[in-house]
Parts: structure tokens; sequence; C-alpha cells
């Protein structure tokens, strides 16, 4: 028990997917520029990372692994996810129309999303259970919500501000990230010690 | 001519990391060290030349609905190669790009130019586009990566340099120096830029899903980035 609370508490501050290791940067620097937007994105991701996550790893260790098939892992998991997306979009788009509405404008952007496929490789990389390869995904997602969250905030503060003419832009939005991305090099190290 | 312009495009004019704005995020993940920007940059080219060929080829056979899942999985293809070619003959560096090198597939730079130039081109033209688009990310990496190794580590390439070597700025080889050497460069290519590259010019629209995105307001990162409001 204690381990899936160091594996879900590291993936959501530690190792924060967008600050530290940088997957998912597109998504981070074009999404966020409104809260709403942010927040449904980020939603949209824990959901496509926990589904991913649940089909491909017993596909990993049921079907690739007992047949010597690991070296197809990137293309399986790849086509995996973007077939899992567009089945997510039709079964919400029939059931769940609000749901649809809400969400479904970002799902298709999220096959290209590389912190979905990083999440599903890092979880056979890492030789996780598959309870401890679920709460990582969960852990990874809320890691990009956070961040996202915390970074729209960013957005519109820099927002109003007079930025020299040259960094308008993508320069003193990237900046801003290199100050968000040092608040949470502080969790460094903190999580480890919590439980020891 | 034609196709020596392709290629050259690709270096300064067109760089697709510092102008198009492509292919984020192996950019900041592997330049921490210039041998590891060195070794993405040429996994990366490798990749960018076979899949513009193949997909120039193959432009009048895919079918124009399912096209972007028929690049990401002759991409997909490509990348395990160039991945098992890395494992088998330089171990090394496999251990330092790690989850980066399956990461490839995902990379906008690769799925972007197949998108924009190799479905409507012939194919000495597209091998010449992809050439030149990875040369210039290898450079682009190169530069980042020398920046944030000189003055983080005190090193180039592992070879230690005597004053920077005992005051060194560790931050800058981690996560926070990446985005700030990042947003420096930037700044610099919108100062120095010998023309200021248009909104029409910019990350998003060359981004294959530029459209659905735009619905949502998303890329008006981009778009405002370069003009004067």
């Amino acid at each position: 028990m204690t381990k899936l609370v160091i594996i879900l508490l590291s993936a959501v501050f530690v190792n924060n997917y967008v600050l530290s290791r940088f997957l998912g940067i597109c998504p981070f620097l074009g999404v966020s520029k409104k809260l709403d937007s942010a927040t449904g994105m980020s939603i949209a991701v824990i959901f496509v990372m926990l589904m991913s996550t649940a089909v491909t790893y017993p596909i990993q260790k049921y079907l690739l692994e007992p047949n010597d098939l690991g070296y197809l892992q990137t293309i399986v998991f790849i086509l995996v996810i973007a077939a899992l997306v567009q089945l997510v979009e039709i079964v919400l788009k029939k059931y769940a129309p609000s749901l649809h509405k809400s969400l479904g404008v970002y799902l298709p952007l999220i096959t290209t999303n590389c912190a979905v496929l990083g999440v599903t490789i890092l979880n056979i990389d890492e030789g996780y259970t598959f309870i401890e390869a679920m709460v990582n995904a969960l852990g990874s997602g809320l890691g990009f919500f956070l961040a996202m969250v915390m970074f729209s905030g960013v957005r519109s503060a820099i927002e109003g501000n007079d930025v020299p003419e040259n960094f308008r832009g993508l320069p003193i939005t990237l900046i801003a990230a290199a100050i968000t991305s040092l608040s949470f090099l502080g969790f460094g190290g903190v999580v480890e010690n919590l439980f020891s | 001519m034609n196709t020596l312009h392709n290629f050259s495009k690709g270096i300064i004019k067109e760089n697709p990391v510092l102008v198009l704005v492509l292919g984020t995020c192996p950019t900041l993940a592997t330049s921490t060290s210039v041998i590891n920007a060195l070794g993405m940059g040429a996994a990366a080219t490798l990749v960018l030349i076979c899949s513009n060929i193949v997909i120039s080829a193959l432009r009048k056979v895919i079918p124009d609905k399912v096209r972007i899942p028929c690049y990401i999985v002759l991409i997909a293809g490509l990348v395990t190669s160039v991945q098992m070619l890395v494992k088998a003959y330089t171990p090394a560096l496999n251990d330092a790009l790690g989850i980066y090198l399956p990461l490839i597939v995902v990379n906008c730079i690769i799925l972007g130019r197949a998108e924009m130039f190799a479905s409507k081109n012939k194919v000495i033209d597209s091998a010449a586009d992809g050439f030149g688009m990875g040369i210039g990310f290898t450079l682009a990496l190169f530069l980042m990566a020398s920046i944030r190794e000189v003055f983080g580590n005190g090193t180039f390439c592992g070879i230690e340099i005597p004053v920077l070597n005992d005051n060194h700025v560790s931050i800058l080889t981690m996560a926070p120096g990446g985005f700030f050497v990042f947003g420096l460069l930037i700044a610099c290519v919108n100062k120095f830029g010998k023309h200021k590259p248009k909104s029409n010019n910019s990350g998003c629209e060359s981004c294959p899903q530029a459209e659905l995105c735009s619905k949502k307001g998303g890329s008006t990162l981009v778009k405002g980035a370069n003009t004067d409001d």
C-alpha cells in the first residue's frame, strides 16, 4: 500500500510528466491559455491514460512477451492508443453526448500526445504490476492536470503585462514554464522521505 | 536547384525547432548533453528521411481519409527498426535516450513533414526535405545542448572546460534550464531572424491537427506569438 502511495505521489509531483520529464509539451503550451480548455484537455488525458494502460498492459504481458514479440511494442501501443481514442469518442458521442461535448473535441488531439504513449511504455520499462501501472497512470494524469491548471493561472497573470517585444508569445511562456518547473524541483526527495 | 532548395530551407529558414516550433518534447528532454543531442538528432534524421521517402512513394496509394493512421503505422515501423539498430550498435546511447527513442513516433516534426511535404511531392524532393529538416533539428539540438552542457556542467562532449568547470550553473542541465534556454533561443530568433516569421509559419499551422486545435482556440498562443498586438 505504501508503495502505491509513493508511486502516485512521485508521479504527480517529483516525476511530473510535463515539468520534469518533458512529455506532452505541445498541449501544455498550446491549450493552457484558458482555464476551461486546460481542464477539459487534462481530464481527457487522465481518462485516455487510464484506458490505454488498462489495455496495453495485458497485451504486453499476455500477448507480446510470451510470443517473443517484444520488439513490436511501439507499433502495437500506438495503434492501440489511436484505435482506443476513436472508440472512446464514438461511445461517448452515442451514450454521453454532454460529456462528448465537453471532452470530445480534445480526444483526437491526444493520439499524438507523447505523454500517453510515454506512460504506457514507462509502465512496462519500470516493471510495475498491473495495479501499480494503473496507479502510475492515474498519478501521471493528475500531474498533467496539476501542471496545466497551475500554468494556465500563470499565463493569465502574464497576459496583461508589458513584455519586451522579442519575448512576446512563446519565449515568455517558456520562461514562465521554467519558473513553474523550478517550483516542482523542490519536491525532489520529499516523497521518499515521507514514508521512511 | 529546386531539390537543393528543399534541402537547405530546413536548416535555417524553416528550422523545425526554432522557427516552426515543432518537436519540443525531445528537444527539451535530450539536450542535456551534446552526445545525447547528436544521437537523438541522428536517429530522428534517419527516421525522417526514410518516412518521407516511403510516404512520398505511397502518396497515390494511401486513401486520403485514413492517411494519418497510415502514416503513424509506417513511422512506427521505421522507429522500431532504428531502435533495434541503436540497441545493437550503441547500447550506451540507447540507455541515455531511454523512453525518448520510441517516442520519435509521436514527434510532430515527422508527422508534420509527412503531411505538409511528402504527401504532395516527388520522392527525391521529399528525401531532400527530410534530410534538410533532420539536419536542422540536429543543429538546433546541438546548439541548445552546447549551451546547457557548457554552462550547466562545465564540459563539452565530456571534455572539461577549465574555468567553467568550477563555476557551473547546474540548474541549466535540469528541467527548468531546458525551458529557460529554449525560451531565450526563440527570443534570439525573433530578434535576429532576417524576416520576422509570419503567423502562418508557426508551429500549430504545420501540425497535422491544427484545424482541430484551432477550433477550440488552442493555437492562439503561436498565432499571437509574432504579431505586435
